[in-house]
């Protein structure tokens, strides 16, 4: 019997719609838009200059080679020095690393004390912080080169470490006063019952709360400082520039010859902690994304 | 001998007051429920008492100390939540022993009086558990069991049954009363839940808007409402009502109305009776009689009778009589047919008579 309404019993057979078929389209089209370059910047990297020469942009590489890569990393020049992008590497661990340590610790005690310990101007220092985060950040460069240079802290590793957990106050703070903001109020009250203080509640009850919150802080802190360049580029001083700063040194360092395949390795390598710690966190991150969002 | 005395107890913010003056003493061992709707200042009542709410004015004494100004850990209160409030992230052992962990209290200690408290709330085999694997009501005991380890004078519930499923609220109810008996500590007990007040009180503080309206036994509050408020807060179905004016005639005091010509003189009044004076007579749904029994009762009215309801073990009859509404509490088996009308009556020693103006019992 062909199926009909009439005769309409168990599972609703499945049809494919017009507009389901738009979605996939949508999807499809979107996903080449943001995979495209990447496959571009992967198959160049992977080819030695001969092949690029040809100028077939989307062929796959007929005799791939690491080369560009070795050379990225170790020994890839920028000015007179030709060690690639690995020095970089290691100060901006060294710069990401405590930033953003020190900007989840600090974002999450404010968020906390703004939620739960409410004093007197508490909602106006959250308006202020507010505006904070919208302020662009080229509008402090000057007067903080004054400022830093005025108390010795410019050109060194802990200034630009200082400058980049200021500047990420706003953004840490209004993310975790929004997440304590779900969490209800009667488990203060009750830790309060049972005799805990400011230090003891965040520690004990709070912090263990706030892992999946911590975990997208740290995802978007990471990336943001890892992916900063100005601050970098002025204030961390020549021995501690970050990667992103070497990488543009490196790829605006023109020996005759262009070297694609060196640039998109450097490339890559310069982006590769973001891209990782997003493959390996995705799931934490959407649901720091939705905490709160669904109760229960 | 009174463990809680509250003062002149008044919690404003801004313009709004939540709390108005409010005086209120607790007797040692008492279980006292705050009864009264959302917004009526139970809670905020409750959460002063505990701490968490600074008073605008007045003082709280617990145990003869002035705790006005102390630190909830200082007052010598355990609280048990509505949303159990419970640390997600430890066991339900841990929870229980937070309080005296971070208090600094020896290890050995601990133990034993979380062994005690686990012992009264049967919850021995649940102490490795996480509270995301409990029910409901065993959350609750958890809660329940973390102000029974700080072996203190008072607890305090604010709503602690309302999250639960019908059942299980009857069940920990009476858990929560035998534990009343056992323990025989002062108990504060916020709830909007009028069947959990008159079950587990001892007496009743019904509040409206930041103050309280009626103070007294369950039984108390319930035959003599003291006003207008309390008489249709308490009870359900509802009390009825019927307006008449009030009269002293030769034959003693009557009340009078359209169809209505009722003989007070049997009513204990509060005061002298007045005279000419709007009031109304209330009368609750079950105190109905109906048949030859109606007959020889003072108050007799019509019910014009619109929808019945079996509720297993009575018959709701719910109509009309004259232009007010009204509900008889019947026994079942009865049959009574919609748009039918019953002679009812009503003994004088059910009746409430309110002043109309000012809602105050006479």
């Amino acid at each position: 019997m062909k199926p009909s309404p009439h005769n309409a019993r168990g599972t609703k057979p499945q049809r494919l719609s017009i507009a389901r078929i738009g979605i996939y389209v949508f999807l499809v089209v979107s996903s080449a838009f943001f995979i495209l370059p990447l496959y571009v910047m992967v198959v160049t990297s992977l080819k030695p200059m001969a092949e690029i020469r040809l100028g077939h942009l989307f062929a796959l590489p007929s005799s791939p080679t690491f080369e560009p890569w070795l050379t990225a990393w170790s020994s890839a020049c920028r000015g007179l020095t030709c060690d690639g992008v690995s020095a970089g590497f290691l100060n901006s661990v060294k710069i990401t690393l405590p930033a953003v340590t020190a900007s989840i610790g600090l974002g999450a005690i404010n968020g906390y004390a703004l939620s739960f310990w409410k004093f007197r101007g508490a909602e106006f220092l959250f308006a202020v912080l507010l505006i904070g985060a919208f302020m662009p950040l080229q509008v402090f460069i000057y007067p903080l080169v004054r400022i830093s240079s005025g108390v010795g802290l410019f050109g060194t590793l802990p200034g630009v470490v200082l400058l980049h957990i200021c500047f990420s106050m706003p953004l840490m703070t209004l993310l975790f006063r929004n997440f304590y903001a779900t969490i209800p109020v009667d488990l203060f009250k009750a830790a309060r019952v049972d005799g805990a203080g400011f230090w003891v509640i965040f520690l004990h009850v709070m912090l263990p709360l706030s892992v999946p919150m911590i975990a997208v802080a740290a995802l978007i802190q990471t990336t943001g400082t890892w992916n900063d360049y100005i601050l970098g580029l002025i204030f961390a001083g020549s021995d501690n520039v970050p990667m992103t700063v070497l990488l543009n040194n490196v790829v605006n360092s023109q020996f005759g010859e262009k070297q694609y395949n060196v640039n998109m390795a450097a490339t890559i390598l310069t982006g590769l902690v973001p891209l990782i710690l997003y493959f390996s966190s995705g799931r934490w991150f959407v649901r720091g994304i939705t905490a709160g969002a669904v109760k229960g | 001998m009174s463990t809680i005395d509250i003062r002149d107890a008044r919690v404003a913010y801004g313009a709004v007051t939540v709390l108005h003056d409010l005086n209120l003493s607790v007797d040692e061992g008492e279980f006292l429920v705050l009864l009264g709707s959302s917004g009526c200042g139970k809670s905020t009542l409750l959460n002063a008492i505990a701490g968490l709410t600074d008073l605008t004015d007045g003082q709280i004494f617990i145990g003869k100390k002035n705790v006005t100004w102390s630190e909830p850990k200082d007052r010598g209160i355990g609280m048990v939540f509505q949303s159990y409030a419970l640390y997600p992230r430890m066991t339900v052992e841990e929870n229980m022993s937070f309080g005296l962990r971070i208090a600094g209290m020896p290890k050995a200690d601990v133990a034993a009086r979380v062994a005690r408290a686990a012992g009264i709330l049967k919850l021995e085999q649940l102490l490795k558990r996480r509270p995301s694997e409990l029910s409901g009501g065993q959350r609750q005991r958890v809660a329940i069991g973390r102000a029974l380890v700080r072996d203190v004078e008072v607890f305090l519930f604010d709503e602690p049954l309302s999250n639960l499923d019908a059942k299980l609220r009857t069940e920990l109810r009476v858990e929560i009363k035998r534990l009343h008996q056992e323990l025989g500590n002062t108990m504060i007990y916020v709830t909007h839940d009028q069947i959990e007040a008159m079950t587990l009180a001892d007496r009743i503080a019904v509040m409206r808007d930041g103050r309280i309206e009626q103070l007294e036994s369950p039984e108390g509050i319930y035959a003599r409402p003291a006003n207008r408020f309390v008489a249709g807060f308490i009870g359900s179905p509802g009390m009825n009502f019927t307006e008449a004016s009030i009269e002293q005639t030769d034959q003693g005091v009557r009340a009078v109305a359209d169809d209505l010509n009722v003989d007070l003189s049997a009513y204990r009044f509060a005061g002298h009776p007045p005279d000419r004076q709007r009031i109304e007579i209330g009368y609750r749904p079950e105190h109905l009689l109906i048949g030859d029994a109606a007959r020889e009762q003072p108050l007799q009215a019509k019910l014009t009778v619109e929808v019945t309801e079996n509720m297993g073990a009575d018959l709701y009859a719910w109509g009309k009589v004259g232009a007010s509404k009204a509900v008889a509490r019947l026994p079942t088996g009865l049959r009574i047919a919609p748009g039918s009308t019953i002679t009812i009556g009503v003994p004088p020693e059910y009746l409430s008579v309110f002043d109309a103006a000012t809602g105050d019992r006479l």
